[in-house]
């Protein structure tokens, strides 16, 4: 287990210089930035050129990246174009996103695993076809519907809510922006909980716990619920990047100024900086999520073991 | 004079009063400004994408800050955009080429130094000096020894200060500029020409974190991303003093959650209802909502350098399409009328006496399918038998009229493929794209005013190698023309020329106008006194609140 | 909960704590096989002993159970009506997706136009008829490009283990890396063609890791079970274990998975055109129709009803026929 720890951890070196090359060279091919400072204006040629000097945009890519990773390990991620550390965006920005990630995760689990069971053992009843069709109302409406139509119902209409977020951005205010967050996900979870139920439901070691007499929730809970969540855990785990990074249109909505936000506008400013100093925050995310679902597999399934 | 959606003029800032140093610096200026008069509002902002530097910002959400922090040389009145004297006491000339200002007395900057004329001088070689990466140092570039400090393209910069510039008293100096330019004096309401403090110079890390200027409001605190404070400065010397305690500016990345944000009461102030909310403004805010005239104009700009669009006679096939755009229909459909369809290639704000007149463009830009139809196959056809519309997809909504324009050519023209939209992923693609001449159609240009004068909607645009010219556009009548209105010393002669040479681009159809862009803001009913100027940015110091 | 009914041998049981066979699904080798006497693959017998003409039987039989089964019927029919319109959509319309105009935007639905009008004035029911085709194509092609991609390369992995499966999950995580809209901007913005190819292709370049990911969890779950141990002790191939035995049990977390994401490659789609990267104008899509009606949801709700309602029943068919499909293959449901 603490080998297999520690291998994974040191897997994680290629992956971070991987993903970080990759990002670094695909900001770059976008084009040069510069054109986009000066607005509707051309920027005179003389500025242009003090601008790329002064971003690094004037040396070859093999030793912008150089000089980019040698920064990166004394902790110095640059600069975003508006003269802010990127640093000081990941403090402001990260933190946000990380509550709003475990609002959703949390509704994930709570909400998607339960009518998940619940849908899985009642297969076919009203409660399997009400799920499925709240299922697809949330699939086929994009989450900018939704979160615009909480929005508008919750906080102009009813008032139970704040439209926006303020920048402290407090778990209660993100529980809204949440659950618009992990509609989506909620969906997947919820079908993937369902079938995993159903299909275990049959398995001989249920039919056995529920012959010994045990409790049914206890048979629900350790048996079948235990055995049914590895598809759920990787689905989970895999979710954790993809929200954090990809809430865009979450954080547009609520006017939270996360990682989304952030990430988006380093991209459409073609910020190298900016863009590839979050990916990389991310990819290390993903890292550690992803070792985490892996030990969790050991802990579903017993006979799963790392050496 | 950036595109509307980018950018917009501003206006610099001064003292910063920050750190302990510069505080010291800037003298006792820090505990008069007070904002006891009156509560505060709360307005919609968005964050400025370049270091907020008067001669650095180049968009309207830094500028809407410079405008509150600053008062410059001269001032444009928010109703009628006319330049009044601010700052100046008096600008002397006698040849349009080298102007004498003389500084008013009393003004101060809100850490309590004076504003002198070397205050001005610093901050204009500042901004106009190569190594500060000012961008907006081409306004600059007019005055003496610019191209020492700021050298074309590859050259060394052999100057730090603009030999134009000279002081010569307290509260005098002269300005030599290196050729005839009859309405410089009314440029100077622009923000890259406000005065800076020494702690600009001194402690310029701290001046940033919290700006200090010599305008009605001072910075009380500014947090980047989120929110600026801004209090009224209780010892403001001017006569334009705030009528509120102050503002404070909210960061929000979508105009439409500042709208709902404005329904639900959470905010008092959003100057950018969102397109589609335009229908509802009416009902959700009654007459909370301001829709008035502001210095933009919308027009699609031609690849001159490319042979199919450059060769003569396609101006036929421009007039064409011109007459193939229902603006009308658009305007209302798509806008709600927060546009009006373009007659002109300059703006309605300058008003008659500015250069302003209804109709230049004439039946070219009214819309007449038949007529359409005959001047395009006159022309000899659209080149390849399709215009390819391109424009940026990632800011302002430029998709849906597009589209509008798009379906409304198809339809006059009967033809489903004479023009599709062909959108460009990033802003910077798209001007990159315009820089380096791969334009292969038509594309969107948009212009905001830095100044309400004609020769700001014409020569920056339409001379030859001017700096907004994307398109290329070169006609030896037209630059000769707005060189005469230059050298003229008569305000009324000098718009004459301008119009003259308005005419020029008519005949040739240089870009099709399309519509003027108004400003629009809605507001709570806590306000009273809103108004936009013609820069579509809010009176903020005339609001009452409460 | 539902009374297990298995009408042949079923495989021992899957949870045993204290491990009957230790296994290392990461990176991994298998430490110790455990075959149990009696392990039986889900198709029936243990399939070394199996008469090679039964070979198919997993297959064929859930054919057998499909033919019967009335959701795969309905399901069945509506995804045949949807190819059939995106294949022939003059067959129910006579309108034109392109005749747009401004002067009826927004206007409700009247004679003629049952749907009513978008916001550029065009008739939604003809573009919700002519949007099929291009939104049919990239959901389907999509989905089946990165469901066969991921499970293929995920079941590999998470089969085999070892160094080969340590890789495929680190390059997982450099491509879970990448966001999407920077994948679009810089991979899409080159592209010239108008066609919907350059987005499938790119769908499934982004897609596969996380189909990748839930079928290496899967096949891992799937390859400690007692029959697999037992078909390999008794000389099975790999490729009949993973065909005939790990597959049927593996394969529904991916049906669920895939059959979901096809409506969220729809709405992909959309994305990447507002962002001016995907299909070039003037395509027609369900998802270019609902993200340009969206904003005005509180004046013309119609523009947005209909083509979202169109990409409902497209994944509602979906999702029951991977439902079909994956109870057909399930021997434990017969």
């Amino acid at each position: 287990m603490g080998r297999y720890v520690a291998r994974r951890l040191l897997q994680m070196a290629p992956v971070f210089v991987g993903a970080t090359l990759l990002i670094f060279l695909m900001v770059n091919v976008m084009g040069d930035p510069v054109a986009g400072l000066c607005g509707e204006r051309r920027c005179d040629p003389a500025t242009a050129a003090r601008l790329k000097q002064e971003f690094g945009l004037d040396q070859p890519v093999w030793r912008q990246y150089l000089t980019y990773m040698a920064n990166v390990f004394t902790g110095d991620f640059g600069t975003a174009f508006n003269g802010q550390a990127v640093t000081e965006l990941m403090a402001t920005s990260f933190p946000v996103t990380f509550r709003l990630t475990i609002v959703a995760i949390l509704f994930e689990i709570a909400v998607g695993v339960t009518l998940g069971v619940v849908t899985g053992l009642r297969r076919g009843r009203p409660v399997d076809t009400g799920a499925l069709l709240v299922t697809l109302v949330v699939i086929s409406v994009p989450t900018f519907v939704t979160g615009l139509l909480l929005q508008l119902l919750l906080g102009v209409e009813w008032g139970w809510i704040k439209p926006s977020v303020s920048p402290e951005a407090g778990f209660g205010e993100l529980l809204v922006p949440g659950l618009v967050l992990a509609s989506v996900s909620l969906a997947y979870v919820t079908r993937l909980t369902r079938t995993s139920i159903a299909e275990n439901a049959r398995a001989d070691y249920v039919r056995t716990a529920v012959a010994k007499g045990l409790p049914r929730h206890r048979v629900i809970v350790r048996h079948l619920l235990r055995n049914s969540l590895i598809p759920v855990v990787t689905f989970i785990g895999a979710d954790v990047g993809f929200l954090m990074g990809g809430a865009i249109v979450t954080e547009r909505i609520f006017n939270i100024h996360g990682v989304g936000y952030q990430l988006y506008q380093g991209i459409l400013r073609q910020s190298t900086q900016t863009v590839v100093g979050f990916v990389t925050v991310l990819v290390l995310v993903f890292l550690v999520a992803n070792l985490l679902v892996d030990l969790l597999y050991a802990v579903l399934d017993p006979r799963i073991r790392y050496v | 004079m950036r595109g509307a959606t980018h950018a917009r003029p501003v206006r610099p800032v001064v003292c910063a009063m920050a750190l302990a140093l510069a505080a010291t610096a800037c003298g006792g200026g820090g505990s008069d400004g007070g904002g006891d008069t009156g509560a505060v509002l709360s307005s919609s902002w968005g964050d400025p994408p370049n270091p907020l530097e008067p001669a650095n910002t180049n968009e309207v959400q830094g500028g809407k800050v410079l405008s509150m922090i600053f008062r410059g040389l001269k001032q444009y009145d928010p109703k009628t955009g006319e330049a009044e004297d601010m700052l100046a006491e008096k600008i002397e000339t006698t040849d349009s080429t080298t102007y004498t200002i003389t500084v008013e007395d009393g003004w101060t900057f809100s850490n309590g130094e004076k504003v002198t004329a070397r205050s001005f001088v610093d901050a204009w070689n500042y901004g106009a000096s190569l190594k500060n990466n000012q961008r907006n140092a081409y306004f600059f570039e007019y005055i003496d020894g610019y191209d020492k400090t700021h050298p074309a393209d590859g050259g060394k910069q052999t100057a730090d200060t603009l030999s134009g510039l000279r002081v010569t008293g307290d509260r005098t100096f002269t300005v030599k500029l290196k050729q005839k330019f009859s309405s410089f004096p009314d440029t100077l309401g622009y923000n890259a020409y406000a005065p800076l403090p020494r702690a600009f110079f001194d402690d310029h890390d701290a001046w940033l974190k919290k700006p200090v200027g010599n305008g009605p409001y001072r910075v009380e605190s500014y947090t980047k991303g989120s929110q600026l404070s801004l209090r009224t400065w209780g010892a403001y010397p001017g006569e334009d003093k705030a009528r509120n305690g102050g503002v404070d500016l909210k960061v929000y990345t979508d105009s439409n959650t500042a709208y709902t944000d404005l329904m639900a009461g959470n905010l008092d102030l959003v100057d950018d209802v969102p397109a589609a909310q335009l229908k509802n403004v009416r009902s959700d805010l009654g007459d909370r909502y301001i829709n008035a005239p502001a210095g933009i104009i919308q027009t699609l700009a031609f690849p001159y350098y490319d042979q199919s669009w450059g060769k003569t006679g396609m101006e036929k096939v421009r007039q064409g399409l011109s007459r193939a755009i229902n603006r009308v229909q658009i305007t209302r459909t798509i806008f709600q009328n927060t546009r009006t369809p373009a007659v002109d290639w300059t703006s309605p704000v300058l008003g008659e006496e500015g250069g302003y007149r209804a109709g230049p463009c004439g039946d070219a830009c009214v819309y007449d399918a038949a007529a359409a139809k005959k001047l395009i196959k006159e022309g000899g056809g659209l080149p390849g038998g399709q215009v390819k519309i391109t424009y940026n997809a990632d800011t302002g909504s430029h998709r849906e009229w597009v589209d509008a324009v798009c379906n409304s050519i198809n339809n006059a023209l009967d033809d489903d493929n004479a023009c599709v939209g062909n959108p460009i992923g990033t802003f910077a693609d798209y001007r990159n794209r315009i820089t380096d001449r791969k334009m292969t159609g038509p594309f969107r240009a948009g212009w905001q005013m830095d100044y309400p004068l004609i020769q700001n909607f014409l020569q920056p645009l339409y001379y030859t190698d001017a700096s907004s010219n994307d398109g290329k556009w070169s006609s030896p009548e037209f630059d000769k023309l707005v060189d005469q209105a230059n050298a003229e010393n008569d305000a009324a002669r000098a718009v004459e020329k301008f119009r003259q040479a308005e005419e020029v681009l008519r005949d040739q159809m240089a870009a099709i106008p399309l519509w003027y862009q108004n400003g629009s803001a809605g507001y709570s009913p806590r306000l009273s006194n809103v108004a936009l100027n013609p820069f579509s940015v809010p009176v903020y110091d005339q609001i009452k609140v409460g | 909960m539902s009374e297990p009914q298995p009408l042949e041998p079923t495989p021992a049981p899957s949870y045993v704590s204290g491990g009957t066979a230790d296994l290392v699904p990461a990176d991994a080798e298998i430490l110790q096989t455990g075959p149990r006497p009696g392990g039986r693959g889900p198709s029936g017998p243990d399939p070394s002993a199996v008469p090679e003409e039964r070979a198919r039987s997993l297959w064929s039989d859930a054919w057998h159970d499909l033919r019967r089964n009335p959701v795969f019927l309905v399901s069945g029919f509506v995804i045949l009506f949807l190819v059939a319109i995106a294949l022939w959509p003059a067959a129910i319309t006579s309108g034109n997706p392109l005749d747009c105009d401004l002067a009826r935007a927004q206007q409700g639905s009247r004679p003629g136009h049952p749907f009513g009008f978008n916001g550029q004035g065009c008739d939604v029911y003809t573009r919700t008829v002519y949007g099929a085709r291009t939104s049919v194509t990239v959901g389907v092609c999509a989905t089946l490009g990165v469901a066969v991609l991921g499970s293929v390369l995920g079941g590999l992995a998470g089969y085999f283990g070892g160094v080969g499966d340590s890789v495929l999950s680190r390059i997982t995580d450099v491509f879970f890396a990448i966001p999407v809209v920077l994948g679009g901007l810089v991979l899409l913005s080159v592209v010239t063609s108008s066609t919907v190819w350059p987005v499938i292709g790119f769908m499934v370049l982004l897609g596969w890791p996380q189909i990748s990911r839930i079928a290496r969890g899967s096949v891992i779950t799937a390859r400690q079970n007692d029959y697999v141990q037992a078909a390999r002790a008794l000389g099975a191939s790999h490729t009949r274990v993973l065909l005939r035995h790990i597959t049927p049990n593996a394969i529904a977390p991916v049906i669920v998975v895939a059959t979901i994401a096809l409506g969220t490659y729809i709405a992909l789609e959309a994305t990447l055109s507002y962002l001016g990267v995907g299909l070039k104008p003037p395509s027609v899509s369900w998802g270019i129709d609902i993200s340009a009606a969206s904003p005005y949801i509180r004046n013309a709700p119609h523009a947005l009803l209909w083509p979202s309602g169109a990409l409902a029943v497209t994944v509602l068919a979906f999702i029951m026929l991977g439902d079909a499909v994956r109870d057909a293959l399930d021997p434990k449901l017969r």
